[in-house]
This record gives C-alpha cells, structure tokens and sequence, in this order.
C-alpha cells in the first residue's frame, strides 16, 4: 500500500469512529431540563430539526404541559408521537402547541417524530 | 394580548360575567379556560365580551380544534405539494441541461478513467446519447472545457441553494442535535460531489499532482435533487390521500343550523348552537348537530357515519346525529350533544387518536431507523476506503460515486412510512365501513385472532325480547286469570333492569293492565326476582330460583323444555309459593346474523356463543343461527371466566358485545368489539366500536386487519429488503462477480421509488374487498 492509501485508511476508520461517537455516545449528555412547580409542570421544547431540549426531567404521577415550539418546516418534524400515551399530535409550523401527558410512574417515556428519526425522552421522577 | 395586565383584564371581566363560574386565562399559551353554566350563559356570548374587552377571541372547542387542524393541515400539504413539484420540474430541466452539457467533458475522460463503465445509467449516456449528440449539437464540443465546467458550476450552486436548500438546512438543524435523517444523507451526498467538482473545476492542478482525475459530479448533483424532489412530491400527495377519509368526516359537519329564536328562524353558526335549542331541517339538508326529534317524521341516510346503507326512518323521540343527510321530510329537534361531545367529533377524535397510534410491528422498525443514517454514513466511508484501495484505475473516482451512491441509495423514509401510512388508511378504511378501530395495536390484534366470542342477547338477536307464550298452570289458581297475573308479574318487574322483564313490562303495558309500584322488590342476578306486589308474594325466574324458593315446579317442566326448544326464554312465576305459569319470552335472531356467522367461519375463525340463558333455549337460536359452540347459563362474571379459559388453551379471542354489560369481558378478551349504542362510540372497554348492530362489521373489522398485517408486512419486508439489497449494490459488491455498479443518479432514482411505493401499497387498502 502506497502513503496515501494508509492515509485513507486511517482517515477512514477516524472517521468512522468520529461519526458513530457523535450520533450515539455524545448525545448522551444533552441537557436534561427539570420541571418543577405546583399543579402541571410546563416545559417548552423547540422543535427545529431536532427536540431541543431533548430530554426532560418531570415529576412522574403528575400532569405535564409540553410545549412543543416548532420552527422549521420540514415534514419529517411536522408529527410528534408519544407512543406510550397514544398521542400522534400535528404541530403547525410557528405555532407552540401543547402535549400534556401524565407519566403513571418513574421510567423514561420517549417521544418522536413521525418518521422516528428525531427523538426525545420524557424521564418521570 | 401581551401583558400579564391585559391577562388579568380579560380574565377578571369573564370572571364577572353572570353564569361564569371560573375563568382562567393563559398568557403564554394565548388561550382561556372558562366554567359556565350553559343555561344562563355560552360559548358565543363569553366570545363577544371578550372582543369587546378590545382583544381578539375565538372558540377553540376540541372538536372545532380537530375540524381546523385538519384544515391547516391540508393547506400546508397542498402548499408543499405544489413548491416540490415546481422545485422538481425545474431542477429536472437544469439537469438534463447540465448532462447534456457535461457529455463533451465526460468524453474527454472516456479514454482513461471512465472505462470500463461499469453502470447501467452511464453506458446508455457514453453509447447513445453521446454518439447522438455528436451529431446532433457538434458544437457543443469545442465549447473550451473550462468555460462549460464553470457554467455548470453555477447552475447547480443554483439548484442546490434553491431547490436544494432545504435539504442543507433540515440536515445542518438535525446534526446540532446529533441527530440524522434523510436529508443528513442527501446533503451529505450531494454536498461531497458538489465540493468534488467545484475544486476539480476551480484548482484542478490539487487532483492532477495526486494522479486523480479532475472529474466533475455536477449534472449528477442537479439530477439527484430533481428525483429525490419528484419522489418527495409524490409521497406529500399520496400521504394526503391516507388521510382521506378522516378528511371525508370532517367535510360531513355543517357550517351552520337554522335554530328557532324567539320563534323566528335564524341560521346561526353551529357552534353558537345551545343544548335544547329547537332546530329546523328541511329535505335534503344535513341534520347540523345531534339531537331527539320533537315534531316531523323522515327517513335520514346514516351511511356516512354507520355505513348503513338503507335510510333509516325516524320518528318524534328518535335520535338524530350531526352530520347525516336528512331525506325527503321536514323536521324539527332539541339539539342534545354539542360540540366536542357531538358523535360526530367523537368518531373523528377517536380516529384521529387511531390514526396516531402505533402497531407494536413498527417497534423493529423504529429500533433501525434510530441508528439506520449513522451506520450509512459509516458504511460510505468504509465503501470510499476499500475501493481507494482495492481500484486498479482511477481508484479515486470510483471511490468517491460508490461512496455516494451508498449514501444517496439509502431511504429511511420508506421504513417510517411502512406502518403508519397502512394504520392510517387502515382506520379510514375502516370507518368507511362502519367500523371503528382504536389503533394499531387493536389492528394487529385483530389480526391474529382466531377465536370469536359472541353474546347473544343483542348481537346474534335483536335484544328486543318479546313475550310469545303466557301458559298459566291448568288447574291452578290463575288457570284462567292470565291478566290478572302478568298485572302481577309486570308491577314487579318495573324495578328489574333485565332485558326480559323490559319485555313482560311491556307486554303488559300493550294490553292496558294495571301497573303498580311493588311493596317488595330483590333481584336474583342470573335468575330471576322476588318481591311483593299489592300484598302479594311474587317469584319470577328460572327453575334454580323455584328450587332455592322452594317451590314445586316439576308440572310445567315439559311445558319449558318445549318452549327452550324453539329458541323460547321460559320464566317460572310463583305466587305465594305456589306455581302459577309459564311465561316465554323469545328475543328473534337479526337478520344478518346468519350471513354474518357464515363469513365469520369463512375467515376461519371459531365460534363461540355466550349467554346467561338455558342451555335449550340457546342451543336452538345457536343452531338457527348456524353456530356450534354455545356456552349457556353464564353469569357476568363467568363471561370473563370463559374468555380466559379460551385464551388459556392457545386462542387469541375476540369478544362481540355490547359496551355497558359486556365491559368486563370485552376488557378481557384480545380484541373487544362493542356494538355502538348509537351516540356513544368511545366506548372505552372496546378495542373496536361497530357503529351499527350488524354482525357482518366483526367480519370486516377482522378481515381488514388481518388484510392490513399483510400490508404492513410487505412494507416493513420491502423498506429492509430495498436496503438491505441496494446499499451493498451501490458500494460495489457485485462488481467483481458482474461488472455492476450504480451511479449516483440511478441510487436516487431507486430511493425516490421506494418510499413511494411503500406509500402506494399502503393505499391499496383502500381498494380491498373484504366480504
């Protein structure tokens, strides 16, 4: 093998690695909001190619109000499903609209959109 | 409203308004929540105090919420609909241009690089379109390479920062939250080609000094944007049309009502109609909210709603439901259920609720589309290493369309499309039908089912028993008093909430006898009651109820036992503890039951019927209605017994009936079906509603899913297999066997084609024929 292949070869596994510890090991780490608060807990997420914040931290037992803000346009975005809750809910491009889900017990309940790519998580506490 | 000042205004005026209990407003989320009583004050009247508070209002009842969302909706796809057509005819223009214009510049290379040519795509362009070319446009190729190479290179910076765009964005969006999608793919692909071309046609000495060819990818940037644009385009259509019949639903509730105020006829907006207003329907006119008839007769057409086909004759006092078409009468009505209680609302919520539902099939699906564009990426860049390696000639060429056409071949979208898209024309399909199923996982369910149990008193009979038979004991004390006894019996089964003793009630009631309050009044669930009427002492009930009472019933037991075998219900009275008639009650078998029960056998489902009557009786309305496993005499309770033991022994069962007694049992079974009780769909113990009492819905609800399942599978088997089989293809792997490769433009092509067609399947539901 000539230099530049080894090159290529190296480049490539780094790449590789590269792109697996950021789609799978870094987004461990995203920010958690909390809620906190009396009757229901509100939590607004932005929706703009991805759930920011992804993760979210409530009281379990207790209502929720999500607040799903959603910003951009793309059709993959345009559903978000709660499929432990059996919620499938159309959110309007510039508008915020409201979830509210009531997590029966501790555990994580993820959220998606339409198509499952993007993906989030509801962590009752 | 901005402030927490105009906040506390408005809410404080609502608050202040007579008949409003309690008012909240919400700043943040632009909304107020108002408890009024409906009788003083509605929703109309709060709307206008707000405007005149000098803010803007509007109603958002849950149903009017549902019946915009669809609107909105519907705009945005029409909207999209249109932008990706006109983005895809004129990025597919561009790109024909740009291959044309690209052919003198790939047949400069044809000597060294490009040969063999090993796909399918670009052999047709190197042996025909170029020779023809030649001919037809000779001066296209002593146009300077450089200035064509240029001009390409602006058009398709062009394209891709118009047409493009979005792809760029979503996917830049998407990677700040370290997340893929799609459009991560195509930016990707499209991006590396772009740059490829762009620095071989500004530097193209950076390439020459390594020994790469300075080849340029532009015409396939242009091509893949238009194909995937055309795929995108025919899916936003096709996906609308999986919607369709929700659509269809929404589109059968009118704007307005005409109501009688102050006895003038004002058509009003039907959302300022008010519980017991009086409201007008003339021939033809859909009937705009659910109400009781009060004066007038018609026959209204429920099809939409029932999918009865057969004008259904209504009467003073008969129900009438929102959004059905009134036929050739007039009539008037006190309008009852409003709003997001209307049947109407509540069927399109419960579909909307459906149609949001996931069948647990997709869960392996939704497990691979999570790390399904990470692991592409990867592969690209293994595919772009090893043919670096591996390729005689040019190696970097051929590394660098392998690695794209593995990008651009991968299609996500028709794994996420597969199960929803089924679901969703699944449960429109569905309530076109009658049927209404609350989701995937009922669907799936309803698939597997082998075993199907049915009640008897209501769904395989009418569940209007009548009485057919009085026989008073012959030489007893009411031998001839057969009047004077159902009097008796009657007065105590007033209190009874039995279907049987509905019908001695009004049996009696026909023939004008006296009816009187009971002094003493105990029900025997399963068997029958015990009371005392005018002083006297009254036992009506079963032959155990006679026996527990101690009560002689042996001479009338032949009598019984002929009436049970005509499919008759005999009832034994005793007064004062003493025999005193037979009375046989017989509850007629519907009509379709017998059809229904054959197609339910077809389907190769067993069974089986469950009733609290004799065995006798039930054997001969079993046998008259062609079933074989009848299980009689069954409490309540002993219904859910049943059904566990069936499940016990290996069978997935469905229950049929109706969805207040039956709850239980129906919560029990796989699959509970509920026959709708005419207002009340959201039955909440049902998996699936059948919106009219005929049997032969359970045949199609089963028969659809298990069509549905097959629908799904084929998805979910042609979304991997499409994968699974042309990822390996376009890096490459049957190159050394076959000579194949794929160019960038024949993966888009195949990725366009293959959501579409997952869409397209799932469509086909709609066309299914079920009986």
């Amino acid at each position: 093998m000539t230099g530049l292949e080894w090159f290529v070869l190296t480049s490539g596994i780094g790449a590789i690695a590269l792109i697996n510890w950021y789609f799978f090991v870094a987004p461990a780490r995203a920010v958690v909001a909390i809620a906190t608060g009396g009757a229901a807990s509100e939590i607004t997420i932005t929706v703009d190619g991805g759930y920011n914040p992804p993760h979210v931290r409530v009281p379990a037992g207790r209502p929720v109000r999500l607040i799903f803000d959603r910003r951009d346009t793309g059709s993959c975005s345009e559903e978000v499903v709660f499929p432990d809750f059996g919620i499938r809910k159309y959110l309007p491009t510039g508008q915020k609209t409201v979830v509210e889900v009531t997590p029966p017990a501790a555990g994580r309940y993820s959220f998606m959109c339409g198509m499952s790519m993007l993906r989030g998580t509801v962590e009752a506490v | 409203m901005t402030c927490a000042a105009c906040q506390s205004r408005v809410q404080r005026t609502l608050q202040k308004q007579p008949g409003v209990n309690d008012a909240t407003v919400n700043l943040m989320m632009h909304d107020a929540t108002i408890t009024f009583n409906p009788r003083t004050t509605s929703p109309g009247t709060l709307v206008e105090v707000i405007r005149d508070t000098g803010y803007g209002a509007s109603l958002a009842s849950g149903d009017e919420t549902a019946f915009d969302e669809q609107a909105t909706r519907d705009r945005a796809s029409a909207e999209e609909y249109r932008e990706l057509r006109f983005k895809a005819i004129v990025s597919g223009i561009i790109g024909v241009l740009a291959m044309v214009l690209s052919m003198p510049l790939m047949s400069q290379l044809a000597g060294g690089a490009m040969m063999p040519v090993a796909d399918p795509f670009m052999r047709w362009t190197m042996t025909v379109l170029d020779p023809a070319l030649r001919s037809a446009t000779p001066w296209l190729y002593v146009l300077p390479p450089m200035a064509v190479s240029w001009l390409l290179l602006l058009l398709t910076a062009g394209v891709m920062a118009w047409a493009g765009l979005h792809f760029y964005t979503r996917a830049w969006a998407a990677f700040r939250h370290h997340a893929a999608d799609m459009n991560t793919l195509v930016a990707v692909g499209t991006g590396a080609a772009f740059l490829y071309s762009a620095v071989a046609t500004v530097t193209p000495g950076f390439f020459l000094r390594r020994g790469v060819a300075p080849d340029v990818y532009y015409e396939a940037v242009v091509l893949i944007i238009a194909l995937i644009l055309t795929g995108n385009m025919f899916e936003a259509r096709a996906k609308t049309q999986t919607s369709s019949a929700l659509r269809a639903l929404v589109n059968l509730q009118p704007k307005t009502a005409r109501v009688l105020r102050r006895d003038v006829e004002t058509d009003i907006g039907v959302e300022l109609v008010s519980a017991d207003d009086t409201v007008i329907v003339r021939p033809g006119e859909r009937v705009p909210v659910d109400g009781e008839i009060l004066s007038g007769e018609s026959a209204i057409n429920e099809s939409m709603l029932t999918g009865e086909s057969m004008p259904v004759a209504k009467k003073p006092g008969d129900r009438v439901i929102g959004g059905t078409v009134n036929g050739t009468g007039a009539f008037r009505f006190r309008a009852t259920t409003l709003g997001a209680d209307s049947m109407l609302a509540q069927i399109v919520r419960l579909m909307r609720d459906a149609q949001g539902s996931r069948a647990p099939i997709q869960r392996l699906a939704d497990r691979v589309s999570g790390i399904f564009v990470p692991v592409v990426l990867s592969l690209a860049v293994a595919t772009f290493v090893i043919w670096f390696i591996a390729a005689d000639t040019a190696p970097a060429v051929r590394a660098f369309t392998a690695a794209v056409a593995v990008l651009i071949i991968a299609c996500p979208c028709a794994m996420g499309l597969a199960v929803p898209t089924a679901v969703m024309v699944a449960t429109g399909k569905g309530a076109e039908l009658g049927v209404l199923i609350k989701g995937g996982e009922a669907l799936q369910r309803a698939g597997d089912v082998n075993t199907i149990v049915l009640d008897k008193t209501g769904t395989v009979t009418e569940g209007r028993p009548t009485v057919t038979d009085v026989l008073p004991v012959p030489e007893g004390a009411y031998a001839d008093r057969g009047d004077d006894l159902l009097s008796l019996v009657a007065s105590l089964e007033t209190r009874s909430e039995h279907p049987l003793a509905d019908a001695i009630v009004r049996y009696a009631q026909e023939r004008d006898l006296r009816i009187s309050e009971p002094d003493a009044f105990a029900s025997q669930t399963g068997r029958g009651a015990v009371g005392v009427v005018r002083g006297v002492g009254v036992i009506v009930g079963n032959a155990a109820l006679m026996a527990e009472s101690a009560v002689q019933a042996l001479s009338m037991r032949d009598a019984a036992d002929r009436l049970a075998s005509d499919g008759k219900t005999p009832m034994y009275v005793a007064i004062d503890g003493t025999l005193a008639a037979l009375i046989a009650v017989s509850d007629p078998i519907k009509d379709s039951s017998r059809a229904a029960i054959a197609q339910l056998r077809a389907l190769g489902l067993e069974v089986v019927m469950l009733t609290g009557d004799n065995e006798r009786t039930a054997r001969a309305v079993a046998r008259a209605a062609g079933i074989d496993r009848v299980v009689a005499g069954v409490l309540p309770a002993g219904k859910v017994r049943e059904i566990e033991r069936l499940q016990r022994a290996g069978n997935v069962v469905a229950m049929v009936g109706d969805g207040i007694n039956d709850a239980p049992a129906l919560a029990k079974a796989d699959v509970g079906m509920a026959i709708g009780t005419g207002t009340d769909v959201a039955i909440d113990a049902a998996d699936v509603v059948l919106m009219r009492g005929d049997l032969r819905t359970a045949a199609h609800a089963i028969a659809l899913s298990r069509r549905t399942m097959r629908t799904m599978k084929q998805n979910l088997f042609w979304a991997f297999v499409y994968n699974v089989v042309g990822i390996p293809i376009a890096a490459g792997v049957l190159y050394p066997a076959l000579g194949l490769l794929l160019s960038p433009i024949l993966a888009s092509a195949a990725m366009a084609f293959s959501s579409v067609s997952v869409v397209a399947n799932s469509l086909r539901l709609r066309r299914a024929r079920l009986t």
